[in-house]
């Protein structure tokens, strides 16, 4: 999604003499589609979880080349230190085995493979038609830096953002609901990365 | 040409005091639990009081075999302590010294979040020497890291918030420039639950619960050998600057002292952040192991709690003095 939106930068202002910046981009672009294809494609579990780390965290790259920083260190936080956290703390509780586990594959790849591009071509189209002109200013002041980011989000998001919150606090309350019905309390741990969302 | 040299410079001063500042607090530690216990401590290597016994201990390490179990995932397994270690590295860049614009490798925007979450990266060597080294003790010290990383990143972040919130920015030589003496009285509740969630991040007793070498011999290091172990090592160490050199900056006011703040600004900060190290160790000596559920009992309805009582009281005071 970020690569053509991207992509189209070039196209304006000169295909055959790209910037640096927009070199790396496209690197760092590859690398983290490499490793995406990877996560879903090992067969090695904990392996999958791991290029997961690289994936998100070429993302978080990603957002720093677009000068959004503050979203690169939330990304970072949130997916490289919480979720993924979480996902090895989910395997090591299971017999994931080191090598091959021989059951990685399932037989809804191909159905799974289907919806993945389907979301892919819709996330595109919608990217791609919403910021066909726009243009970021790349040596400029940040234009995504700490104080523009919450300047925009809290004066012209406000409404999405608290419906947002809304949701994760529902789906936290509902985590605690359905985890006191099993007579378990010891799902608590597990509660944490919604919990961080949250705030 | 000038720049690239400022920045070598800079990256090259970062890389010294990561290599220094460790060894010595390892030292510290070495002589003031001894003290603390009535003994001497190492007096040998180096002649002084033992000075060089962590030199020694490094030589030691770098000759002995590096060993990958058979069974292991070699690659993940050899890999582990690289991201153990280098996180650490990162966060130090970001931290600031001194008042002036040469005293902080390199200005971060964001840099609450910068280090919060590049600290947390670090935990992801952890589980991946637990996992990789394919032995049950390994795997359990994996699990309890990845517990306790979950239970103590939140207060951990909520106590930083509220400083954010304090100083009105997220940078950290924006926080120290508008950082005044009462904030310390005002801070002191985020203060305490950041020094403690960060000790457990950090594994540090009393919450080595992972590393408990009664119960899972070494935990997820239990496999390594050599200098990988040692590189583990290091990173608990640095850690501790980092932690503590944190702390310092977030709530202790950094290179803010009673005198000499223009000129000698990093001295206030570099004795802080030695006497929150002391006590790291103090603690070390002083308290018993905490349980996996004392552990996550503390978290959950003690820390968070207190960090959110110090949110709402960060947000009143801010809202009445404006």
């Amino acid at each position: 999604m970020m690569l053509l939106a991207s992509g189209h930068h070039p196209v304006h202002h000169g295909f055959l003499s790209p910037t640096g910046v927009e070199i790396a981009f496209l690197l760092v672009a590859a690398v983290t589609f490499g490793a995406a294809v990877l996560t879903v494609t090992t067969k090695q579990l904990v392996h999958a979880a791991l290029w997961l780390v690289v994936a998100l965290g070429g993302i978080a790259v990603e957002y720093l080349l677009l000068t959004a920083e503050f979203i690169a260190w939330v990304q970072v936080l949130i997916y490289v230190g919480s979720v993924v956290v979480l996902l090895l703390f989910g395997l090591m509780l299971t017999k994931a085995p080191i090598g091959r586990s021989p059951d990685a594959d399932s037989g809804n790849k191909w159905a799974a493979l289907l919806v993945a591009l389907a979301a892919a071509g819709s996330l595109l189209w919608v990217v791609v038609d919403a910021f066909r002109t726009t243009w970021i200013n790349l040596d400029g002041p940040g234009q995504g830096s700490t104080k523009v980011s919450g300047s925009i989000l809290f004066r012209h998001w406000v409404l999405p953002f608290e419906a947002l919150s809304v949701l994760l606090l529902a789906a936290l309350v509902g985590a605690i609901v359905m985890s006191r019905k099993s007579g378990d309390t010891s799902g608590a741990p597990g509660d944490a990365p919604r919990d961080k969302e949250q705030r | 040409m000038n720049d690239a040299l400022d920045v070598a410079l800079r990256l090259l001063v970062v890389f010294a005091v990561f290599l220094v500042l460790p060894l010595v607090i390892g030292q510290t530690e070495h002589k003031v639990m001894a003290h603390m216990q009535g003994r001497l401590g190492p007096m040998y290597a180096g002649g002084f009081h033992g000075w060089a016994q962590l030199v020694a201990d490094g030589v030691k390490f770098a000759q002995k075999e590096d060993v990958v179990p058979a069974d292991a995932d070699r690659r993940v397994f050899q890999l582990a302590p690289a991201v153990a270690l280098l996180p650490y590295l990162l966060v130090l860049v970001a931290i600031p010294v001194g008042p002036s614009e040469g005293a902080v490798g390199q200005v971060v925007d964001a840099g609450i979040f910068f280090v919060l979450a590049v600290m947390g990266v670090g935990v992801l060597g952890s589980l991946m020497a637990g996992w990789a080294s394919a032995n049950k003790f390994s795997l359990l010290g994996g699990l309890r890291t990845a517990a306790q990383l979950l239970a103590y990143e939140l207060p951990m972040l909520l106590a930083a918030a509220s400083v954010a919130m304090a100083a009105g920015t997220v940078s950290l030589p924006g926080i120290l420039n508008a950082f005044e003496w009462w904030w310390l009285p005002w801070q002191i509740v985020g203060a305490l639950v950041f020094f403690i969630a960060g000790l457990a991040e950090l594994q540090r007793p009393p919450f080595d619960m992972p590393v408990a070498d009664s119960e899972i011999i070494f935990g997820a290091y239990t496999e390594y050998t050599g200098l990988r172990f040692a590189l583990f090592l290091l990173a608990e160490y640095a850690g501790i600057v980092v932690l503590c050199g944190l702390t310092t900056v977030l709530f202790l006011g950094g290179w803010h002292g009673p005198f000499g703040t223009d000129g000698l600004g990093w001295v206030w900060t570099l004795l802080k952040t030695a006497l929150l190290a002391f006590v790291v160790i103090w603690l070390r000596v002083s308290y018993p192991r905490l349980r996996e559920d004392q552990l996550q009992k503390l978290a959950w309805t003690t820390l968070i709690p207190l960090a959110l009582a110090q949110i709402a009281l960060t947000g009143i005071v801010k809202v009445a003095i404006s």
